[in-house]
């Protein structure tokens, strides 16, 4: 493992860590380095437990579909694949089955993370309960 | 390599009978190679009397490292004689900034109304760099890493002959982080100070006080010794001393900060002006 990870992340999982709202944090390479409690019921597991994820690992583990055509979404096509793949912010609605065996329609909201040097440190993820 | 502390008030500068002690200069650090190449730690206030006792002696190329900008960092240069010597070279490294380069950045203190002279008439050879990543000046190793303050910027850590002095003034460290509860690697500025023989670092509140200054980008007495400890440093030097805490409160506070390191060996001390650190007069460390 790095020294230390670089201080945007360190200071998104500050913010996660405080907040009520899902978030997952990911590195360059899509590794999931980071979710926070209340993420834990999307993946089942808590990060204690699980510790980092692989982009295989984690973008599989709530069988995201797509609410409109029915089928699977590969990770890559998730918003936070795109904001990693493409280093833009993405926005989607999902349906889910989390870890729990809940279906859910939720949100993403998913943004390139870049640090002050403009260097691209990763991804965060905040999942939002779809509303109605 | 050897340390002299010229400043380690944080802030503000604070002269006055109740400052005598520990000194009322804001921050400066006076490093030197074991080839005598002289690196600079920040130009608050301590940096003017730096400047002074070089008198002729100045060498022709110094390095100025500032980790950040704001202005008990910066304060002193105008003050530096070395700065109007048009014989010598000043190399500044700074934390990098998306919006502006660091010449804009200093200019924009070193420029009317704030100060009589613009930068660009200062008669001494400027040259200005990014200060990030790993940086080979002489035979060492300077590393300078984001580090959690308020706005940009950097710890540096200074690896030569087998010893390392880590700098970071100016941390909270504890914003939103349990520094007992989660791994080294999520701890900002651990990658600057593991390990390091010596360690400066922002001791800037009591416990009582940080409770009331959460996100001002300082450290409380339990932060800086949990990242001490965690960092496993060899000697941990307390710095960027409050602009109100006089001498006898910074003495309690390092009485508090000695009970919180424990039985561990080298309790933590205070800088003070004209501490003098000899990195290569101290053992080597296993860990190190």
């Amino acid at each position: 493992m790095a020294d230390e990870h670089n201080l945007v992340l360190i200071l998104a999982r500050g913010l996660a860590s405080s907040i009520a709202t899902p978030v997952f944090l990911v590195d360059p390479e899509g590794t999931l380095v980071y979710f926070n409690e209340p993420a834990e019921g999307i993946l089942g597991q808590s990060y204690a437990d699980s510790g980092s994820m692989t982009l295989e690992e984690w973008g599989t583990r709530f069988r995201p579909i797509d609410p409109g055509s029915g089928t699977p979404i590969p990770p890559e096509d998730l918003p936070l694949g795109i904001a990693l793949t493409h280093r833009r912010p993405a926005h989607g609605p999902l349906h889910i089955v989390g870890a729990d065996g809940v279906a859910r329609e939720i949100a993403v909201t998913a943004l390139p993370l870049f640090a002050k040097s403009d260097e691209f440190i990763g991804a965060m993820a905040i999942f939002w309960e779809a509303e109605g | 390599m050897r340390a002299r502390i010229w400043g380690s008030r944080g802030s503000l500068a604070a002269p006055g009978p109740e400052t005598v002690r520990y000194g009322g200069n804001t921050s400066c650090v006076e490093v030197r190679l074991a080839n005598d190449t002289l690196l600079i730690l920040d130009a608050g206030t301590g940096i003017r009397p730096l400047g002074v006792a070089l008198g002729a002696d100045v060498p022709r190329r110094i390095h100025l490292f500032l980790s950040h900008l704001h202005l008990d960092h910066l304060q002193g240069l105008p003050f530096f004689g070395p700065l109007w010597n048009p014989d010598v070279e000043i190399h500044i490294w700074g934390p990098p900034s998306p919006t502006r380069t660091l010449e804009q950045s200093i200019a924009r203190y070193l420029s009317p109304p704030l100060f009589p002279v613009h930068l660009q008439d200062v008669p001494c050879r400027l040259r200005f760099h990014d200060a990030r990543g790993d940086l080979g000046i002489e035979e060492a190793v300077v590393r300078a890493m984001p580090v959690s303050h308020q706005g940009p910027t950097v710890g540096i850590r200074i690896e030569s002959e087998g010893r390392i002095l880590a700098y970071i003034p100016d941390h909270e460290p504890g914003l939103a982080v349990d520094l007992r509860a989660v791994e080294p690697a999520w701890i900002s500025g651990h990658g600057v100070a593991r390990g390091a023989d010596v360690l400066i670092h922002d001791s800037q509140y009591t416990e009582d006080e940080y409770l009331r200054k959460v996100g001002w980008g300082h450290s409380s007495l339990d932060h800086v010794v949990q990242f001490a400890r965690i960092a496993d440093v060899g000697q941990l030097v307390m710095f960027h001393h409050d602009p109100l805490h006089t001498d006898d409160e910074l003495e309690r506070m390092l009485d508090r900060a000695r009970e919180l390191w424990g039985e561990r060996p080298n309790p933590p001390v205070l800088a003070h002006e004209g501490m003098d650190l000899d990195l290569s007069a101290l053992p080597k460390r296993a860990s190190a």
